[in-house]
């Protein structure tokens, strides 16, 4: 079921990552990533998603093996992967904002890497003011823009998160379960949010994801991930009953699913 | 404790339970005996049973209470400079410590020192500063650039270095991380994920302890005066050295105003600054 890629934008090489504390997080992997495509990561928790997903900006470093970029070369290479994380956007799952902080201001954020250390600590030129804006206008937070992100909703805030996200001018963009608390109104409206920016700014996109539904909606590739390994690797259609046993394992059937939803619960977290 | 039961199982776990319930009750006291034991060896080593001699102290202070009434202000005119120059005093002083606290604090913290040698000194250097009480720093600093307010100044700068770094250094560690991996993401630089990501988190609390700090230099810089430090405190010693006790007291009661003043103001700024 291997995806044969012509020209990929990123190329994993026997990636492994290994924790201090010897926990696998991910087993020995070969996978490469189009361009213009929505690849979701599935799986259950503690499955590496995450890991996988900040592989590719080594905000986790591989124990091993290497993450190639097209035109860039190795991330290993610190200017490579300064310059990498530069044109990289993530979405995080807790909106990883500034509460304190006015939406502009979190928004600003993305522009950093772009200046030089002591310029930073001056305001941002009033162009970047306006391109920033215009990032807010695009999640429809231009309203929002001078208040404090810890006065805002869940889904405001992710949003947010996506217009940092698009303030870095990004070539890639990483969402780490960015709807794991979000309502499903929200959540929608920002996988949506993610897909229009991938059709329209021809922006590759991973999304990590615990919901079967939404990897189907929105995915035009999904991985899935069980124990730290490929477990699936295809576009929605092909996701089979069988192939879901093989990521969450043998489901119980409706006959169980009478339990105090204590159970069921936990897992969505 | 008999409880009739039916089954053996559950009454057993309900018995352990209890069981560790009681423990725990009883270290609770026995924590309680030990410290109020260590408190009253306290009391008894330092005198603090000794009534005879605390019920022939009570008249003493009685006697220079009333030799403090009524209070003398007859002099107010001079204390206004000299109040100045304690308030001039306690503001750029706390302005030195904050300036040098923000590098130290930041080694000084687990999650933005470079290595662990960093942070061992970092970490020295704020317990030497805070060890060494302002009045010794002030006697020091006279000797060395002579009288005046310079050398309260930089006695109390160097002294609170102590005390604000070391909160300053626990507020970075408390940062919230998420922030800073959201900095490290954009390709940011160590220094800009510091400056962008940690210190806007953290600007609150910098600013309760830079108002706390501030307030307690304002009544530190009138001790100084005492070392030749310069402000209110010199006169406050010079009419303690007259034994003109209604002056001390109207002194006392100027800098109890100015104490009042200063901490109401530094509350309004901390509200400004959440």
């Amino acid at each position: 079921m291997k995806h044969q890629i012509h020209d990929p934008f990123a190329t994993l090489n026997g990636v492994e990552v290994v924790y201090p504390n010897g926990n696998v997080g991910l087993k020995p992997l070969d996978l490469s990533l189009a361009d213009n495509q929505v690849t979701v990561l599935l799986g259950p928790s503690g499955a590496g998603k995450s890991t996988l997903l900040r592989v590719l900006n080594h905000l986790v470093p591989p124990t091993s093996g290497t993450v190639t970029v097209r035109g860039a070369g190795s991330l290993t290479d610190p200017n490579v992967l300064r310059d990498h994380r530069r044109q990289t956007a993530m979405v995080f799952q807790q909106h990883h904002l500034i509460g304190r902080l006015t939406a502009l201001q979190n928004v600003l954020l993305g522009r950093l890497g772009n200046y030089p250390f002591l310029r930073t600590l001056l305001p941002m030129p009033a162009e970047e003011r306006r391109w920033a804006l215009e990032c807010l206008e695009r999640v429809g937070l231009f309203d929002r823009a001078l208040s404090r992100c810890d006065a805002m909703s869940g889904g405001q805030q992710q949003r947010v998160g996506i217009a940092r996200a698009l303030a870095q001018r990004p070539r890639l963009i990483l969402a780490d379960e960015p709807v794991a608390s979000l309502d499903p109104a929200a959540s929608e409206r920002v996988l949506g949010q993610l897909r229009t920016i991938c059709e329209e700014d021809k922006v590759p996109v991973v999304i990590s994801l615990h919901q079967l539904e939404y990897a189907r909606l929105y995915a035009d590739r999904i991985i899935g991930l069980a124990q730290g390994e490929v477990a699936f690797d295809g576009p929605p259609a092909a996701m089979t009953d069988d192939v879901l046993q093989r990521i969450y394992g043998p489901r119980k059937n409706l006959a169980v699913a009478e339990e105090p939803p204590l159970h069921s619960g936990v897992g969505g977290i | 404790m008999q409880v009739v039961s039916s089954s053996d199982g559950p009454q057993q776990r309900i018995d352990d339970l209890l069981r560790k319930e009681r423990q725990g009750r009883r270290t609770t006291r026995a924590v309680i005996v030990l410290v109020s034991v260590a408190i009253l060896a306290c009391f008894w080593v330092t005198g603090m049973f000794d009534g005879d001699r605390i019920a022939e102290g009570f008249p003493a202070i009685g006697v220079m209470f009333t030799e403090m009434i009524p209070p003398d202000f007859s002099r107010w005119e001079y204390w206004i400079g000299p109040m100045i120059d304690t308030l001039a005093m306690s503001i750029a002083g706390t302005t030195m410590a904050i300036i040098l606290s923000i590098p130290v604090a930041l080694l000084a913290a687990t999650n933005t020192t470079p290595g662990p040698i960093t942070y061992k000194i970092a970490r020295l250097v704020l317990n030497t500063f805070r060890a060494i009480p302002e009045l010794i720093m002030g006697i020091v600093f006279v000797a060395a650039v002579g009288f005046g307010m310079l050398p309260g100044v930089l006695a109390l700068g160097l002294h609170s270095i102590g005390m604000v770094g070391k909160f300053f250094a626990e507020a970075i560690e408390h940062a919230h991380p998420a922030p800073v991996e959201a900095a490290q993401s954009t390709g940011a630089t160590p220094l800009q994920v510091i400056s962008h990501g940690v210190l806007p988190q953290v600007i609150p609390q910098f600013a309760d302890v830079t108002m706390y700090r501030w307030e307690y230099n304002f009544r530190a810089s009138t001790v100084m005066g005492m070392v030749g430090a310069g402000g209110i405190g010199t006169e406050l010693i010079g009419s303690l050295r007259l034994l003109d006790y209604p002056q001390v007291a109207a002194i006392m009661i100027v800098i109890l105003v100015a104490v009042t003043i200063v901490d109401s103001l530094s509350n309004y700024l901390r509200r400004y600054f959440q």
